[in-house]
């Protein structure tokens, strides 16, 4: 568990993320409306070497962008079942690229067994712009990754 | 005369038209509006690719009735080839691709956002130029210079979340339901606009939008305040909204000399930043184009009135051209 400050703070963390992060990663993100999912992703993307503008995909459920690793983004928040998450065909896509999921949470059994959960939290009592940001690795992969190792000291 | 039959299946809507000459509308037709769950048997699924397929040959059949023309008389197939989901876009390039195929016809694939930038033509085929554009929907916030067919720059937009993406979500945040657009415009209007001081983010930073931190806002204002009247929240909110997307179409209108401000997308249904542009054309002595919300949505007849422009300009797109869903705004600076 860690903390930021300001949203540019959850931006750098998800940089911070973005080094050690290869092809066929899945991050998936989940967190209050307004916490800063889309922020972490600018913040990975970014760090990725994608220089286009990565806004939300909300509506757009998938975007993709190039970079030193491809990065798919995608946000389940409007759909409303696991049928649609299988239906965008995951499976064909995520080998070659990292991905990010927004709002995952609502179909983790259509996504990869194999993934980090990045819980993005508000905290009213500590001030608006402050987030407590977690992360549980799921499969091999994340056996030993370490969210307050990446983070540093801040 | 040129028949053209416009598809659009890039995201929510299964969508066709028939379009004569680029600005005849002969029909319209958009999935969620008609009673196609009737022909179908059951619900329509809103995203799924799966649903676009099911829907996609009524739509047609349907656009072809309303237009009392048989496929015989179509003379150009068209569909939007980008950007959109892959499976969704695939839908309707692939119908498209197939009756180009069967009748002989060319075929064109369109840019979803050079389609909705035509919605303008099809409303006033004479509207002055340079116009100036806000295309704000769901998926995008686009200023976007135009100085006539195929001349497009895009100026700003924004850089998180669209602004009715931040309605969606501000209606869920006060349990109004979705989509929320609608609900929040009819609240707003019995609600104090000044009850609630959002900031305007970026308002004097160029022409660029961020409506993320303002969705926050509204998330944290409801916990520090939940007894407020959710009518001042929604007018507030909205008016936070509209007088960022005013100032910058304005903005927008500077830097290109635009004669006419247009809007486009499924937000310029919204009646208050319908009313605050149209203030804004008298007040700058610029004249205004508010298309019908029929084709300011996700519609077939501005695909086939762009195709109209792109047959002329640059010919049939070839049939083993596919979907492409990161497709760029073809720009000319």
């Amino acid at each position: 568990m860690t903390t930021t400050n300001a949203v540019e703070g959850t931006r750098a963390l998800g940089r911070a993320l973005a080094t050690v992060l290869r092809p066929g990663d899945v991050i998936v993100l989940t967190g209050d409306l307004g916490a800063g999912k889309t922020a972490f992703a600018q913040g990975v993307a970014d760090g990725l070497g994608v220089t286009d503008r990565v806004t939300s995909p909300t509506f757009t459920i998938v975007q993709e962008y190039a970079g030193r690793i491809p990065v798919q983004h995608l946000d389940l928040y409007r759909l409303g079942s696991v049928q649609e998450v299988l239906d965008l065909g995951l499976d064909e896509t995520v080998e070659e690229r990292v991905t990010i999921v927004e709002w995952g949470d609502v179909a983790l059994e259509a996504l990869p067994d194999e993934h980090l959960e990045v819980v993005i939290s508000l905290v009213p009592d500590a001030g608006d712009d402050v987030r407590a940001i977690a992360a549980t690795g799921r499969g091999a992969r994340w056996a030993t990754f370490d969210l307050d190792a990446i983070a540093g000291p801040r | 005369m040129t028949t053209i039959l416009g598809i659009e299946t890039s995201c929510d809507e299964t969508a066709a038209a028939v379009v004569v000459d680029g600005v005849d509308v002969r029909s319209n037709v958009i999935a969620t509006q008609v009673d196609l769950h009737a022909r179908f048997g059951g619900v329509v699924p809103e995203i799924a690719s799966r649903a676009h397929l099911e829907l996609v040959n009524g739509v047609i059949a349907t656009a072809l009735e309303d237009a009392r023309m048989t496929l015989a008389e179509v003379d150009v197939v068209a569909a939007t080839h980008g950007p959109g989901l892959a499976g969704a876009l695939l839908v309707g390039v692939s119908a498209a691709k197939a009756l180009a195929l069967v009748l002989d016809v060319p075929y064109v694939g369109v840019h979803h956002l050079e389609a909705h930038l035509h919605a303008a033509w099809l409303e006033d085929p004479e509207v002055e130029l340079p116009m100036a554009v806000l295309l704000v929907s769901g998926g995008h916030t686009l200023f976007v210079a135009v100085d006539g067919p195929g001349r497009y720059r895009i100026l700003g937009g924004t850089v998180d979340d669209a602004a009715g993406e931040a309605y969606d979500k501000v209606a869920r945040t006060l349990g109004l339901g979705y989509p929320g657009g609608p609900v929040i415009d009819r609240l707003a209007a019995e609600g104090d606009p000044r009850a609630v001081a959002f900031a305007r983010p970026m308002l004097h930073e160029g022409l660029d939008t961020s409506f993320s931190g303002l969705k926050t806002a509204v998330v944290l204002e409801r916990r520090r305040n939940p007894d407020r009247p959710v009518a001042d929240v929604c007018a507030s909110f909205q008016e936070a909204v509209v007088d960022t997307l005013v100032h910058k179409l304005l903005g927008t209108a500077e830097a290109c000399g635009a004669r006419t401000l247009v809007l486009g997308g499924g937000v310029a249904a919204n009646s208050r930043l319908r009313a605050r542009v149209a203030e804004a054309a008298a007040a700058t002595g610029r004249g205004v184009l508010l298309p019908r919300p029929a084709l300011c949505t996700d519609n077939g007849a501005m695909i086939a009135a762009a195709a109209f422009a792109r047959l002329a300009a640059d010919g049939p797109t070839p049939l083993d051209d596919g979907a492409s869903p990161g497709l760029r705004l073809p720009e000319v600076g």
